[in-house]
């Protein structure tokens, strides 16, 4: 049996059922990782000692009876930006190549605490910035789909672990859809939770006030049970939420029916692939048939989501990354004084896109541009989020694309501002703080993956959870099978 | 339109070195997406507060009750310069 | 002239302000860190509530109003001591605002406006391997006391004279110490001062260019740059020259002011909303339960101590100095009402004692019922006043009670009646001669009565008994 090819959800069977182990399991996708990963370049470290540890030790309890959740035993991989204690934690950067994280980020302490096991750190663009991986300064991921193509980003190392078999599922992190974007890259379900949701603590953070941490899976119900263990308060981040967590895999089974749907169309559709175009209306179709009412919307403010975002974003990025100053971790390039060994190291130590970024945030954080440039997409992020809330009273979901086209090639997007326009249709959800989803449905004339993208109200995960089950559905009906 | 020196300005607020040659790559860069931007300004946001939390909230605190941290040698165990426990680092010519 | 002050203090909290780290001073370098508090990617701060308590508490002996909303903003710049390369701080929306303190200067109450009381977080500890940080190879840091609590406290121009200045912080510094928020210690660095001053050439009317003065670390240096400052401005007026706006920093070693400026580069903070942070919103009722809270001001407590124990002004201000001292004071006078007599023990003999023992008074051994005692023990003749001085420094000591001690020493006075007019009679037994010129009015022979009964009993008799007794057998 292939065991690495299957879901979460039937590996867990597996392992209730007593057919496989935890060991089995590890074992099955380390032998993946070696036999995929040098052409696929999905990890940055792999922990194949500690995984096969931690499933020895998951096996034992099993066998006593004192398992420590549904999940024990379930292997995942976690983007190389998410702080596991002991493990390298690059971000993707030669600034922290040799930076090994003293401490586990809050979601893989609550990983741990279920008994999975963590089977390695995954590629990224550098510090989270860029939409194809293409900015890692480390090494390079392929689509497991088309090797001639990017894999998406920025968690495009997760999501071509996950598509490749390489890990089960993922954890990857969305500031403006870099859990969405790969994940629709690569066929897979991708979650980005309501900001809140789920705890940051131990996330490097690239922009405070947009990063979530999110999943990549094989199915809806995979990409439901890891979000069911990972969301709820965490009293150490204060951006965290106080608020109950209902049951998400409940509501996977409850149909379309009834449900307000709202279509983004207009311009929110303008410069589709025609395959996603098309797929979009099919689908609309299909949720009609299933009872859900569609009515037809646009995007707030979508023309200016792009222009408020890249700026937000990279205000918060100047400041965070400022501490990358060769003291207390990470790289040094020696100088003859601070000063010198600040701009050195940091010269040095970043690639040329998280240098733009930071020149941009800096730029529009300076005196006598903060007002125009900063303080004003905050105001215009104010009116998307007003709107979106305004729409969210009319529907319960909006269905819409989540990339313009599918997967691109290496090198075909050199210009920074048409690179930052892949993410259009994903930085709304960040900016206003919604949780949204991303469900593959099928394949392109060209066989590389499409998909559509669900959002919802502010914690209304289940809603987008209940819709994105549907699509699977669809997707089903359409021929789609991963 | 940025300026060369406004770019040289803002590269040494950022702490950043830049050759000529990327002086003069991001010069054009910034131009055009502070260009792309500058659409913001056609919205009116004369009214409207500025978002600066994705989730509303108010007063997140602990109580005042000491945890142990990391130890010594695992907080100085990343440094690059480390000299009996200290942090080191070269000469300091600028004042805060 | 017209100075302004900008002053840190550190909060005396247990635990950081963003981190559960200790706040105690000192320790071995880099040992009372954790993620939050060294910067390291993907901590994240939470506010500790007690820090935002004590801002209040500040705010509100200083006489603010107390922001409704306010919310934090980082403040951007790089330093090897700041681990973020950003302090956590306040910028539009200050925790306090609008407030004032009076203080007193050569018995002239004075009046000093407050703009504002922020939160922020304190910097770790650059040490510097030459003399000074521009002679030095290197440089270590500890971040210890990285993530402290902080309050800036920013004041109006309204002070006029470097001794205004000295005064007003040092009022300031009796204010935090009373309400208990900071320890105020000026050695340790947990109170440090800034001043920015400018003077108005004669004759005309607009003020000069601002001058910032660092590094202040003693309310003598304060008083001293101030001076040195005023006295170079004017010195370069004088010449028709024009003072250059400028940060300078107070040598103490030297005595002057040097130019801090190293580089033309004006500072940009780029202060922004701290997104890790949600706003805080202060709501009366919590306002108000602090303001309850609060203790009794140093001014208004010292003339109510003036009033209502009838103390003279130089004893009052000794005793509103501190709170400690005031509320020991008024412990003791309820039980003992003779209060000069009780203010000059303390003033006195207490403060001696205490500081040859190197003790502050609450970790002294002494009470106010032993003081009490003592005083009493007194009174009653039981002990005389300097063998009282030895009963304190005992009981200081070792803690034991005064009348506890003075039996110890053996130094109760013999007053018993029989006892003393049995020592009388030996003694006049023992010189007849003199007893009988004694009886014929040679008065100056009481003395040596006295004396020779005291010398009996080695000093323990009372005199005045033994006076009193002399006579009485000499009449008959
Ligand atoms: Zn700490």
């Amino acid at each position: 049996m292939k065991l690495h090819t299957l879901e979460a959800w039937s590996l867990r069977d597996l392992i209730r059922d007593g057919s496989v182990t935890s060991t089995d399991i590890v074992e099955s996708f380390l032998d993946q990782i070696r036999a995929r990963d040098a052409e696929i370049g999905a990890y940055i470290t792999v922990c194949g000692e500690q995984a096969l540890e931690a499933a020895k030790h998951s096996d034992e309890r099993r066998r006593e009876g004192r398992t420590l959740s549904d999940w024990d035993g379930i292997p995942a991989a976690i983007k190389d930006n998410i702080s596991v204690k002991g493990v390298a934690n690059t971000c993707g950067s030669h600034m922290l190549a040799q930076y090994h994280a003293p401490y586990d980020a809050h979601v893989v302490s609550l990983l741990k605490q279920a008994g999975m096991p963590i089977l390695g750190k995954t590629n990224m663009d550098e510090f989270a910035m860029g939409s194809s991986t293409e900015f890692s300064a480390l090494k390079t991921t392929r689509n497991p789909w088309d090797r001639q193509k990017v894999p998406g980003g920025s968690s495009g190392g997760s999501a071509a672990a996950v598509a490749s078999h390489q890990a089960p599922w993922a954890l990857g992190s969305d500031t403006g859809g870099s859990v969405r974007e790969p994940a629709a890259f690569c066929g897979l379900v991708g979650i980005k939770p309501t900001y809140g949701r789920v705890s940051r603590r131990g996330l490097v953070a690239f922009a405070s006030s947009l990063d979530q941490i999110g999943m990549l899976t094989h199915s809806v119900r995979d990409g439901a049970a890891l979000l069911q263990l990972l969301a709820g308060h965490d009293e150490l981040d204060s951006t965290s939420v106080r608020r109950e967590v209902p049951s998400y895999e409940s509501v996977l089974g409850a149909g379309a029916s009834g449900l307000r749907v709202g279509l983004l169309g207009g311009a929110s559709q303008q410069g589709l692939q025609p395959e996603i175009h098309e797929a979009l209306e099919q689908a609309a179709c299909f949720l009609a048939d299933q009872g859900a009412e569609i009515q037809e919307h646009a995007f707030p403010l979508l023309d200016k989501a792009i222009e408020t975002y890249y700026l937000v974003a990279t205000a918060e990025a100047s400041s965070n990354l400022a501490r990358y100053d060769g003291v207390r971790y990470g790289l040094r390039v020696e100088g003859s004084d601070t000063g010198e060994m600040f701009r050195r190291t940091r010269s040095e130590g970043f690639g040329p896109e998280v240098k733009r970024r930071i020149m941009l945030g800096t730029y529009a954080l300076s005196a006598g541009y903060y007002e125009a440039y900063y303080r004003k997409a905050q105001q215009v992020r104010t009116m998307i989020r007003d709107g979106f809330l305004e729409l969210f009273e009319k529907v319960d979901v909006l269905l819409g694309p989540t990339t313009a086209a599918s997967a691109f090639g290496f090198g075909e997007k050199p210009d920074p501002l048409q690179m930052y326009l892949t993410d259009i249709y994903t930085v709304p959800a960040n900016l206003a703080g919604l949780p949204a989803i991303h469900v593959p449905v099928g394949l392109d004339h060209g066989g590389l993956p499409i998909g559509l993208q669900i959002t919802a109200s502010p914690f209304a995960e289940t809603n987008a959870l209940r819709s994105a089950a549907v699509l699977e559905t669809f997707a089903r009906n359409r021929g789609w099978n991963r | 339109m940025i300026s060369r020196e406004e770019v040289e300005r803002t590269a040494a607020l950022a702490h950043l070195t830049l050759t000529d040659q990327e002086l003069e790559k991001m010069t054009g860069e910034l131009a055009s997406i502070l260009d792309a931007v500058s659409s913001l300004q056609e919205v009116d946001t004369s009214a409207v507060v500025p978002t600066n939390h994705a989730v509303p909230l108010e007063n997140v605190m602990r109580r005042d009750e000491q945890k142990p941290g990391l130890s010594r040698d695992e907080a100085v165990a990343n440094g690059p310069d480390v000299v009996q426990s200290f942090f080191r680092v070269p000469r300091i010519m600028e004042e805060e | 002239m017209i100075i302004g002050l900008e002053i840190h203090a550190e909060l005396s909290t247990r635990s950081k302000i963003f981190c559960s780290c200790s706040t105690a001073f000192g320790g071995e370098p880099n040992s009372r860190c954790c993620p939050v508090c060294l910067g390291l990617p993907g901590a994240l701060p939470l506010l500790n509530e007690t820090a935002v308590e004590y801002g209040i508490l500040a705010g509100l002996a200083l006489n603010c109003t107390i922001s409704v909303e306010s919310k934090f903003d980082r403040k951007n710049y790089f330093y090897p001591d700041l681990p973020k390369a950003y302090q956590i701080s306040q910028y539009d929306q200050p925790l306090c605002r609008d407030g004032w303190v009076e203080f007193e200067l050569e018995q002239e109450l004075l009046h000093a406006g407050v703009t504002r009381v922020h939160l922020e977080e304190e910097a770790g500890k650059s040490i510097h391997s030459g003399d000074n940080i521009l002679g030095s190879d290197y440089s270590s840091i500890d971040y210890n006391r990285a993530g402290i609590p902080l309050i800036e406290i920013v004041t109006e121009p309204d002070l006029r004279s470097p001794a205004q200045a000295k005064a007003f912080l040092e009022q300031l510094k009796r204010t935090l110490q009373y309400i208990d928020v900071s320890d105020c210690k000026m050695e340790e660095g947990s109170l440090r001062c800034d001043a920015n001053i400018s003077l108005r050439p004669q004759g005309g009317r607009a003020f000069g260019t601002k001058v910032e003065i660092k590094n202040l670390n003693s309310f003598r240096a304060v008083e001293r740059a101030l001076d040195h400052e005023v006295q170079r401005q004017r010195n370069v007026l004088e010449t028709g020259a024009a003072v250059v706006q400028d940060t300078r920093a107070w040598n103490e070693a030297k005595g002057v002011t040097v130019s801090m400026r190293s580089k033309e580069e004006s500072h940009d903070y780029r202060y922004f909303p701290e997104p890790d942070l949600p706003p805080l919103a202060v709501n009366q009722v919590w306002v108000e339960e602090l303001r309850q809270s609060l203790p009794e001001m140093p001014l208004p407590k010292r003339n109510r101590i003036m009033e209502q124990y009838g103390l003279g002004r130089y004893a009052s201000d000794f005793l509103a100095n501190s709170a400690i001292w005031a509320d020991f004071f008024e412990c003791a006078a309820k039980q003992y009402g003779n209060y000069k007599v009780l203010c000059n023990w303390l003033m006195g003999d207490v403060s001696r004692v205490l500081n040859a023992r190197q003790e502050e008074l609450p970790q002294s051994r002494l009470t106010p019922a032993a003081l009490v005692e003592l005083l009493r023990l007194v009174d009653d003749e039981i002990i005389s006043g300097s063998q009282a001085k030895d009963v304190l420094e005992e009981v200081c000591a070792t803690g034991r009670s005064s009348k506890q001690v003075t039996a110890d020493l053996g130094m109760e006075q013999i007053s018993d009646e029989d006892e003393l007019t049995a020592m009388v009679e030996e003694v006049l037994a023992a010189h007849p001669e003199q007893a009988q010129r004694c009886r014929e009015g040679e008065e100056r022979l009481v003395g040596y009565f006295v004396g020779q009964v005291m010398k009996l009993s080695r000093g323990q008799a009372n005199p005045k008994r033994v006076n009193a007794l002399l006579r009485q057998k000499l009449q008959q």
